[in-house]
């Protein structure tokens, strides 16, 4: 039998798959990745200039794939159009799909564009062919590169940025409103549950932007901006003690409130959910990197051992973000809401919901990237003239 | 007379370095026509997302149908194609008019609640043209365990066998009257 003690029919077999373990997960990394773009450009950190743009390009890469997981899961990708045309406003997912398109629009392509338009149009004057009349229609049949011209880039960039950060506190605090206000569900509903979403989605963008930013200096053998790094990985570990202080702060309460469902819980995260969620997120995916980084701060760590540091911390960070979507997700199905009985979970390899996709779509936004990366070089500007 | 590709850039300029200009030392910055082409290239933004939308909103008038939210968030016609939609269940009232000799049993027993169909399945056609073919008996074997197989989700009130204990795999119909199941076969309820 898949399950034990008492199962109502309905919750025998779970119907929130791995994709939907996915889709937060995917929503994180760009809420995050673009958070950290804006702080940069907000508070004007020059040390972490060097990732503005890898992470404006990093957010754009993921938002593209985060609705395919959804789309996969119900079938009829061709429906979900109907929501923008016949919207119902009782319905959360709808009102999702507003949200992403405000944020995809208005906000990481137009900062984008704000971005590169100088970039733009002198690609659109060097080159040639296909590549040419595709960099000329990105122009938008404006070539003026004149400093005020720059100077009102810049303007609407800050202000941009700045509608861009409450945005992107929209974005996933949404992900995190649609499971927090799922009454019938005591794993789920929790008004924290946005906030705690928030927070983590924030630790996940900082490290990705941070492994992202390692990689492709490894790749292009340049020397890693030590500063740079240093700052990204304070900037990690402080997000990561606000989420990890939010995440108790739930726990405390629920053991405190110890309400009907509390039992069931508890007995499920010593069980079902022991390894994936003390082991993997709060042992390994929490508590290991904040006093690795931790360590980092307060005792001077010679480069090389903070590079390895920087990349083992970022890895398992990602590796416990995805645990933690993985516990909400799925182990807010493996209980009966009779509190009686427990389920199991078997994903396929092959199928419409299997690992395969799933892997596939985690691995979609990094080739997303590549060739985004090649038709808008993020590198700073005096590294690329220096290149050529 | 307001100059769209002028006045936009004006204002758009005025609120952009009103900030700059509250900053100490930012001060407003030489306003004079050359700068205001500066930001022509918003304009232009402006004016293609202003197209895109408008596309949006053609497209989108395009495909809802006409009769979307006339009687509320659904297409209206669709009650009217659900309507014409064949008839597939004829209602035990028709059946009982022809066949009172099935009613009369049932209506004593404990099945009196069950309809007709709920066991034999549709049979809006047989009730109209009963010549077109008789109606295929339901396999008894089949057909009872999908109501009263045990199962924990059911109401404990209802009745509910293991028929694998219960029959041993024989059909129901050999032990019980399918139309007042309390009765053994050929027997008869005195009233
Ligand atoms: C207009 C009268 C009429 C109506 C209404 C009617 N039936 Fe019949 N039914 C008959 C006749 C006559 C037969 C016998 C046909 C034959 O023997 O060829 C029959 C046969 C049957 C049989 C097959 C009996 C057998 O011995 O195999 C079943 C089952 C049946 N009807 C069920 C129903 C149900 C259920 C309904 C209601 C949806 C219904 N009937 C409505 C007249 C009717
Ligand atoms: C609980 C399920 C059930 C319900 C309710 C039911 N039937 Fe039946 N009926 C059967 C089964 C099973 C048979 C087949 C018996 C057999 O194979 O001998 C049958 C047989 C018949 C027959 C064939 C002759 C006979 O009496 O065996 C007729 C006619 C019939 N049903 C009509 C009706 C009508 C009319 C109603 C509604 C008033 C009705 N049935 C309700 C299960 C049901
Ligand atoms: C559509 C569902 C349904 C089907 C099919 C069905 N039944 Fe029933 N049965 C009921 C309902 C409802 C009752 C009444 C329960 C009550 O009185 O609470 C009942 C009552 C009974 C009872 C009386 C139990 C008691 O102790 O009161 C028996 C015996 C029975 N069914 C046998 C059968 C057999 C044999 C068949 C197959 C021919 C059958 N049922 C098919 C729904 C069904
Ligand atoms: C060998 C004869 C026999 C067969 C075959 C048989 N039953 Fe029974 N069944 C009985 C008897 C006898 C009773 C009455 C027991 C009692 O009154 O305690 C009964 C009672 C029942 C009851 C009522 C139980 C209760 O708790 O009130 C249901 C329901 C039932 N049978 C369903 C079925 C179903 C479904 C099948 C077919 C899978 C079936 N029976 C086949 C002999 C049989």
């Amino acid at each position: 039998m898949p399950f034990d003690g008492f199962m109502y029919p309905n919750e025998v077999e779970l119907q929130w798959s791995v994709l939907i373990v996915v889709y937060p997960f995917l929503t994180g990394l760009v809420a995050g990745a673009f958070i950290l773009a804006s702080l940069e450009r907000i508070f004007h950190v020059e040390a972490v200039k060097p990732t503005y743009r890898l992470a404006l390009l990093t957010a754009l890469s993921f938002l593209l794939v985060a609705p395919l997981p959804l789309q996969l899961h119900l079938g009829r990708p061709e429906r979900s159009l109907e929501m923008y045309l016949t919207p119902h406003t009782s319905s959360a997912m709808a009102m999702f799909g507003f949200v992403y398109l405000w944020y995809l629009m208005a906000v990481i392509l137009l900062e984008i564009w704000l971005e590169y338009r100088k970039e733009i149009v002198l690609l659109s004057q060097s080159t040639t062919g296909l590549k040419r009349q595709m960099y000329r229609l990105l122009t938008l049949g404006s070539s003026n590169l004149s400093e005020g011209a720059l100077k009102v880039d810049d303007k609407v960039g800050w202000v941009v940025s700045l509608i861009g950060i409450p945005s992107a506190f929209l974005l996933h605090g949404y992900v995190g409103f649609i499971f927090g206000s799922i009454k019938a569900n005591p794993w789920w509903n929790t008004p924290l549950m946005p906030v705690v979403f928030l927070f983590s989605a924030m630790v996940s963008g900082i490290a990705i932007v941070l492994l992202i930013y390692m990689a492709t200096c490894k790749l292009r053998h340049i020397k890693i901006d030590m500063r740079c790094v240093d700052t990204i990985a304070q900037y990690l570990l402080y997000t990561f003690i606000i989420d990890f202080g939010l995440e108790m702060l739930d726990l405390i309460h629920r053991i405190y409130e110890a309400d009907e469902s509390f039992h069931s819980l508890n007995f499920m995260m010593q069980t079902k959910l022991f390894f994936s969620q003390v082991v993997l997120q709060i042992a390994l995916g929490t508590v290991v990197p904040i006093l690795t980084l931790g360590f980092i701060q307060i005792f001077h760590v010679p480069e090389k051992v903070r590079k390895l540091c920087y990349s083992i911390c970022g890895a398992l960070t990602i590796i416990g973000i995805f645990a933690m979507r993985w516990n909400v997700v799925i182990g807010g199905q493996l209980f009966s809401k009779s509190f009686l009985g427990y389920t199991t979970y078997k994903v396929d390899l092959i199928s419409r919901e299997g690992e395969l996709i799933a892997a596939g779509l985690l691995l979609l936004p990094f080739i997303i990237l590549a060739v985004m990366v090649k038709i808008l070089p993020p590198w700073p500007r005096d590294e690329v003239s220096a290149a050529d | 007379m307001l100059n769209v590709t002028d006045d936009f850039p004006v204002m758009t300029y005025f609120c952009l370095t009103y900030k700059a200009a509250r900053k100490p030392g930012g001060g407003l910055p030489g306003v004079s026509l050359a700068t205001f082409k500066d930001a022509e290239h918003i304009v232009r933004l402006a004016v293609a997302s202003a197209i895109v939308l408008v596309i949006f909103l053609l497209v989108r008038a395009h495909f809802i149908p006409k009769s979307f939210g006339q009687y509320g968030h659904y297409r209206g016609d669709a009650l009217a194609e659900l309507t014409a939609k064949p008839i597939h269940y004829a209602g035990h009232q028709t059946c009982e008019q022809c066949h009172s000799d099935v009613l009369d049993v049932k209506k004593m027993g404990k099945h009196a609640g069950v309809n007709c169909e709920g066991c034999h399945g549709p049979q809006a056609k047989h009730a109209e043209d009963p010549g077109a073919g008789k109606p295929v008996l339901p396999d008894t074997k089949v057909l009872c365990a999908r109501c009263h197989e045990a199962n924990l989700a059911k109401p404990k009130n209802f009745p509910q066998v293991v028929t694998a204990d219960h029959s041993g795999g024989e059909a129901c119909k050999t032990c019980h009257q399918p139309h007042s199941p309390l009765l053994a076969p050929g027997e008869k309820k005195k009233s």
